[in-house]
């Protein structure tokens, strides 16, 4: 019986989770400092659970253990390695298990913080490429806009006193088929003509078409990488006058300018 | 690994202790013969305050299914297997029948019920005992404890369903449940 007689009854009904509101708050609060009364509630729960007893009725139906078995089969843990009854040096366990659970989970964070400085130096790296590709590329595109565009001022410079004549450059790089070839002070085109670069193999194989082009006012005209056959090296360029809708399989018509490179004038 | 209930003396029954050391150690055998050695009280005391035999075999369900995941849950130093159980099972079946949530922190009482009921000779003795004492009771106090335990009715509850006085209620629920416990230890 609990030491504390003005709190019998109450504990009674605290055991059986049917005290209330205040009442059940006052008696917490004397439970907290007194050990006779919790060992008394112990009791009394132990005398409530006595009640279960008194329930007769029918055994639990089969299924509900194969219900059950089925769960378990479904569900399998891992063993805990436990080799002896939990007496309180097995209950040491859990600190020891919550601090190598601690120490697991700061290794993975210092593991995660590694990880992300150095996918974050990665990122940065390829940021400061992309950067400096996307520089060089608006660099390059700037030139080629500023050879393409018809409004950009082009002057020819020649000798002092001596007459413009028509002329042209062509570079290629064969390993990209890359060519750029600018024309200037070329005659006005006749009727139903047009100018075609052909690029002359150093294989001596046939002339390769490179590309018509009509010229400005001044006779300027650029051509920026026309399709190309691969692997082609090139002895020479020349621009030829041809029929504006004929075939350009080989030229026909006269050169007008030749390059200066091996086989000039063949 | 299994320990205990298959080494163990086979002249005696593997205690509560053994069954849940070795469910401890994922050991589904002894998980079969703590669900044959309880299981019987789980189901009557929910089906009692359920009075629905699929809901009740839910709760079972559940409990073992409970003590599977988290054997570590049941500690012996608070109590016997079989009384713990019984504290879990009515919380359980009062909170379905409420429609509640579960309340966490009940498989944390401390129940002390003496003597150890793992054996099925100690079930029936105490059993016999306490329906005996159940049956010697005045009905107004037996029917106070049935209220209170299987529907969950707080003494106010009662008292208002009764008409009896407030302080009858409690004298009477008290002096009913010391009465269960002399029983048990006569």
């Amino acid at each position: 019986m609990s030491a504390h007689e003005q709190f019998a009854e109450d504990l009674a009904l605290y055991a059986l989770g049917s005290l209330e509101g205040d009442e059940r708050q006052a008696l917490e609060t004397h439970l907290d400092g007194c050990a006779a009364c919790r060992r008394e509630l112990e009791l009394l729960r132990g005398d409530v659970s006595l009640l279960a007893l008194t329930a007769a009725g029918p055994k639990p139906p089969v299924r509900a253990r194969q219900r059950l078995m089925s769960a378990i089969a479904a569900e399998p843990r891992l063993p805990v390695v436990v080799a002896t009854p939990p007496d309180r040096s097995q209950r040491s366990w859990w600190p020891t298990l919550a601090w190598v659970a601690v120490a697991a989970l700061v290794l993975a964070c210092i593991g995660l913080l590694r990880q992300n400085s150095a996918l974050q130096q990665n990122l940065a790296s390829l940021q400061a490429r992309f950067s400096e590709q996307g520089s060089k590329l608006d660099q390059a595109n700037d030139v080629v806009a500023t050879l393409l565009d018809p409004e950009a001022t082009k002057i020819e410079l020649v000798a002092a006193g001596s007459k413009p004549q028509p002329r042209g450059k062509a570079i290629y790089q064969r390993r990209n088929r890359n060519l750029i070839f600018i024309a200037s002070n070329l005659p006005p085109l006749p009727a139903e003509k047009i100018y075609e670069l052909w690029l002359f193999p150093a294989n001596g194989g046939a002339p390769i078409a490179a590309g018509l082009f009509k010229p400005d006012q001044r006779g300027s005209a650029t051509l920026v990488n026309p399709p190309l056959p691969e692997g082609v090296t090139a002895k020479n360029f020349v621009v030829t006058l041809e029929p504006e809708s004929g075939s350009h399989e080989a030229p026909r018509g006269t050169p007008v300018i030749v390059g200066l490179g091996e086989g000039v004038g063949e | 690994m299994k320990i205990g209930v298959a080494s163990a003396d086979s002249n005696a029954i593997p205690s509560d202790l053994a069954l849940v050391t070795a469910i401890r150690s994922a050991d589904q055998s002894a998980m079969a013969t703590l669900y044959d050695r309880y299981s019987s009280i789980v189901y009557a005391v929910a089906l009692r305050v359920l009075q629905d035999t699929a809901a009740a075999e839910d709760v079972l369900q559940d409990i073992f299914m409970q003590l599977w995941r988290n054997p570590g849950a049941f500690d012996a130093t608070r109590g016997n297997m079989a009384a713990w159980l019984a504290v879990i099972a009515r919380h359980r079946a009062i909170d379905a029948l409420r429609k509640r949530r579960p309340q966490d922190d009940i498989e944390d009482v401390i129940v002390s019920v003496e003597p150890d009921l793992a054996s099925e000779a100690d079930r029936s003795r105490a059993m016999e005992k306490v329906r005996g004492a159940m049956q010697t009771m005045a009905p107004p106090q037996r029917s106070a404890l049935e209220m209170a335990y299987f529907e969950g009715l707080t003494h106010v509850e009662i008292a208002e369903k009764t008409g009896e006085p407030l302080g009858t209620i409690k004298t009477r629920i008290r002096t009913g449940l010391l009465s269960l416990r002399k029983a048990l230890a006569a």
